[in-house]
C-alpha cells in the first residue's frame, strides 16, 4: 500500500509573494502592455546613436537641400530617391525631426525618474517625520504640504522656475516639489498603521531606534503603494515637465526635449502640422506606457484580489 | 450643518494665509524688478526709486505684507503695474472666461465621463469596458496643448467649409459684440460702484448673458467658440472621472442590499441607478471636485494656444512681466475658489450619505 508522502515541503511550500505579484503582473493585458511600451522606449534610449540617422542639434543647411519645415520623406511610401530621407520631416532649424524625437527619449526618460526620485526621497523624509513625531509637528507638516496642494500645478511650477531661472534642471526642481505630498501622504500613512501594532511596541521595548523600525517595519508595508504612485507619478511628471517646456519655462532650445519642440512649431500648426503632432504623439506613448505598467502593477500588488 | 461649515471655513483660513504668505515671497523672489520690467533697462536710478516709493516697494517686506493684508481685508487688490488699472476691474473682465471654460470642459467631462463608468461596470470585461478603459488611459497621457493644437488643426482646416468648422481661437467672432444684459434692458448703473461691478461681472460670461437677452446668434458664436478649447480640457478630467465611476459603481454593485433590491422586484434601472448609483457617488463627486486644480492648469494652456483673455493666460504673463499685483490677486482668487469647491464638496457628502453625520 502506498502511504501518503510525508515530505509536507511539497505541500505547504510558502512562496515569495514578490514572484506571486509578478506572475500576477504579467497576465494583465495593461501591465504587459505598458511593459512592452517601456522597453521599446528604453531601447530607443539606449540605441539612440546608432538609431537616430543625424545629430539631433546638427543644423542642416549646406549639408543637405532641404527645405524649412519639409514634409516627411520617406523612401518607402513614395518619396524620390534622389531626396535625402527624412522620415518626420525637418523642423523649424533645418534639423532632423525623427532624429531629435528619438534623443527625446533619453531626456523624457531621465526627467521622469529624476524628479519622482526625488519626490520620493524628501517625500518619504516628510512623512516618517510627520507620522512618528506627530502632534504640531505632523501638523505643521501637513499643512505646509496642503499649501503646495492648494496650488493648480501648473502655477505653482510657473512661481518655482520664475524665481529659480528657466531651465530643464530647475523644471525638474519644481516638479519633484510638487510631487513630493503625495509620497509623503502614502508614507505617513504607512508609519500611522503600523505605529500601533503589537510588535512594534515590542520592538521599542528592546530598545530598537525608530530608524530601523522605520526601514525594518514601516517602508516594506509602504512600498507597494509606492511604487504605485511612483510608476503613475512617473507619467505626470513627465506631462508635467512638457507643459512647463511648452511656455518656454522648461528645456531650453538647442536641447530636443518633447515639450518645448512643440512649443516652437506651435504657431505652424496648420502649415507643418507635423512638426505639432509628432513630438506630442511620442508624449503619449511614453506616459501612456508608464499607465499602463502603473495599472497592471496595481493590480498585481493588491492584496486584497486572488487571482 | 451651519457649525460643520463654520469649522471648515476656520480651518481653511491657515492653508488661505499659507497660500498668501507664498505668493507674495515668490512674486518678490522672481529675480529682476518690476520698475525696469515696466519702463525698461534704460530707467535711471531715480526714476526707479520714485516708481518704487510711490507703491510701497521700498518698505521692508514684513510691513509691505501688513499693508497688503490690511488692503486685502478691505477688498482691495491693488492696482496692476503694467496695466494700470485696478486688478477687481481686469478679474471682472477675465475670470468669466475662465470660469466658463473650466465649468464647459468639467460638465462635458461629467455628462460623458460619468456615463460611460456606469455602462463599463455593468458590463464588465466586456468590449465596451475595455475600450473605455483602453481610451481613459489614453486621455489621461495626453498632452493638453498638443491635444488642443490637433483639435484647432481638424476642425479649423482639415474642416473647413464644412458644416463641422470649428473657429480656433478668440471668445467670439471679429464683428460680434456680446451687449451686457444691463444695458439691454436699459437699466441705469452708477459706475463704479459694487452693484455695477457685479453685473458687469455677471454679463462677461457671455453664454449666459446670451441666453438672458434671447441673443441667438451671440449665443451660438460665443458656444461655437468655447467647443474646442473645453473639448481639449475635458478630456483628462473625463477619462479620471470615468475611471473613478467605473471602479465605484463596480464595488457597489457586489453589495448585498443590490441583490435584496432586485429580489424586491424592482426594474433593473432603479436598482442600477437609485440603489447603486447613489451610493457609489461620493468618491465620483470627490474626484469631480479635485479635477478643478487639473482643469485650472488646463486652462492655462488652453487659453494660451485658443488666445482666450482669461485669468490663466494673464497670470502666466503676469509671472513672466513681474507684475505682483495680478499674481497676487488672482492667485488669492484662485485659492478661494479652490476652499469653497472642497467646502461644497465636504457639504454634499452629508447630502449624498446621511450616515455621515455632521459632527
Amino acid at each position: 500500500m502506498e502511504t501518503l508522502s510525508t515530505d509536507f515541503r511539497k505541500y505547504s511550500r510558502s512562496e515569495n509573494l514578490w514572484l506571486v505579484a509578478l506572475r500576477r503582473l504579467f497576465r494583465q493585458r495593461s501591465g504587459i502592455a505598458g511593459m512592452i511600451l517601456l522597453g521599446f522606449l528604453t531601447l530607443l534610449a539606449i540605441f539612440a546613436p546608432i538609431i537616430a540617422p543625424y545629430d539631433p542639434i546638427q543644423v542642416l543647411i549646406g549639408v543637405e537641400s532641404v527645405k524649412r519645415r519639409a514634409d516627411p520623406c520617406i523612401h518607402l511610401l513614395g518619396c524620390p530617391e534622389d531626396q535625402p530621407q527624412h522620415l518626420m520631416g525637418i523642423d523649424g532649424n533645418v534639423r532632423d525631426e525623427f532624429s531629435r524625437i528619438i534623443y527625446g527619449t533619453r531626456i523624457s526618460l531621465r526627467i521622469g525618474f529624476v524628479t519622482i526620485g526625488a519626490a520620493i526621497i524628501v517625500g518619504t523624509i516628510l512623512g516618517a517625520v510627520a507620522g512618528y513625531a506627530g502632534g504640531w509637528v505632523s501638523d505643521v507638516i501637513m499643512r505646509v504640504l496642503d499649501v503646495v496642494l492648494a496650488f493648480p500645478f501648473l502655477l505653482l511650477a510657473i512661481a518655482i522656475v520664475a524665481v529659480l531661472g528657466p531651465g530643464l534642471t530647475n523644471a525638474m526642481m519644481a516638479i519633484a516639489i510638487i510631487n513630493i505630498p503625495a509620497f509623503a501622504r502614502v508614507i505617513r500613512s504607512s508609519v500611522l498603521s503600523v505605529k500601533e501594532e503589537e510588535y512594534v511596541s515590542a520592538a521599542r521595548s528592546i530598545g530598537a531606534s525608530p530608524l530601523r523600525i522605520l526601514f525594518l517595519h514601516v517602508l516594506p508595508n509602504a512600498i507597494s503603494p509606492m511604487i504605485v504612485q511612483g510608476t503613475l507619478g512617473i507619467g505626470t511628471a513627465i506631462l508635467e515637465t512638457a507643459a512647463l517646456s511648452f511656455i518656454g519655462m522648461g528645456a531650453q532650445p538647442p536641447d530636443p526635449e518633447w515639450g518645448s519642440m512643440l512649443a516652437s512649431e506651435r504657431n505652424q500648426v496648420f502649415s507643418a502640422p507635423h512638426l505639432v503632432f509628432f513630438p506630442g504623439l511620442a508624449i503619449m506613448i511614453t506616459v501612456l506606457g508608464f499607465n499602463l505598467l502603473g495599472d497592471g502593477l496595481r493590480d498585481a500588488l493588491d492584496p486584497r484580489l486572488r487571482l | 450643518m451651519i457649525k460643520y461649515a463654520i469649522r471648515r471655513i476656520l480651518a481653511s483660513l491657515p492653508v488661505l494665509f499659507g497660500v498668501l504668505l507664498v505668493t507674495f515671497a515668490l512674486a518678490r523672489a522672481i529675480p529682476g524688478d518690476p520698475c525696469r520690467a515696466m519702463l525698461g533697462e534704460k530707467a535711471t536710478d531715480e526714476v526707479c526709486e520714485r516708481f518704487n516709493r510711490e507703491r510701497g516697494f521700498d518698505k521692508p517686506i514684513l510691513v509691505q505684507f501688513g499693508i497688503y493684508m490690511n488692503e486685502l481685508a478691505h477688498g482691495d487688490f491693488g492696482n496692476s503695474i503694467r496695466f494700470r488699472r485696478p486688478i477687481t476691474q481686469i478679474l471682472v473682465e477675465r475670470l468669466p472666461m475662465t470660469i466658463e471654460l473650466g465649468f464647459a470642459g468639467l460638465l462635458i467631462a461629467c455628462l460623458i465621463g460619468i456615463p460611460l463608468g456606469i455602462v463599463s461596470s455593468l458590463r464588465h470585461n466586456s468590449a465596451v469596458d475595455v475600450g473605455t478603459m483602453v481610451w481613459a488611459n489614453v486621455g489621461v497621457s495626453m498632452p493638453v496643448f498638443w491635444l488642443g493644437l490637433m483639435l484647432a488643426y481638424v476642425f479649423a482646416l482639415v474642416l473647413k467649409d464644412t458644416p463641422f468648422q470649428l473657429p480656433p481661437s478668440g471668445r467670439l467672432s471679429a464683428g460680434v459684440v456680446a451687449m451686457p444684459f444691463y444695458e439691454v434692458y436699459g437699466w441705469e448703473l452708477t459706475e463704479g460702484t459694487l452693484i455695477a461691478k457685479l453685473l458687469e461681472f455677471v454679463a462677461n460670461f457671455y453664454v449666459f448673458n446670451s441666453l438672458i437677452t434671447l441673443n441667438w446668434e451671440v449665443l451660438k458664436d460665443a458656444i461655437t467658440h468655447l467647443i474646442l478649447p473645453a473639448a481639449a480640457l475635458s478630456t483628462i478630467p473625463m477619462a479620471i472621472i470615468a475611471r473613478m465611476t467605473r471602479s465605484s459603481m463596480l464595488q457597489v454593485l457586489g453589495l448585498d442590499y443590490m441583490r435584496t433590491a432586485r429580489a424586491k422586484g424592482l426594474s433593473e434601472r432603479w436598482v442600477v441607478m437609485r440603489h447603486g448609483f447613489r451610493n457609489a457617488l461620493l468618491p465620483i463627486v470627490t474626484i469631480v471636485g479635485l479635477q478643478l486644480g487639473v482643469v485650472f492648469s488646463g486652462a492655462i494652456l488652453t487659453e494660451t494656444i485658443f488666445s482666450l483673455a482669461g485669468v490663466g493666460r494673464s497670470l502666466y504673463e503676469a509671472i513672466t512681466a513681474r507684475d505682483f499685483p495680478i499674481i497676487q490677486g488672482f492667485t488669492v482668487v484662485v485659492a478661494i475658489g479652490y476652499i469653497v469647491v472642497n467646502l461644497v464638496v465636504d457639504l454634499s457628502y452629508a447630502f449624498l450619505d446621511p450616515r455621515i453625520k455632521m459632527s
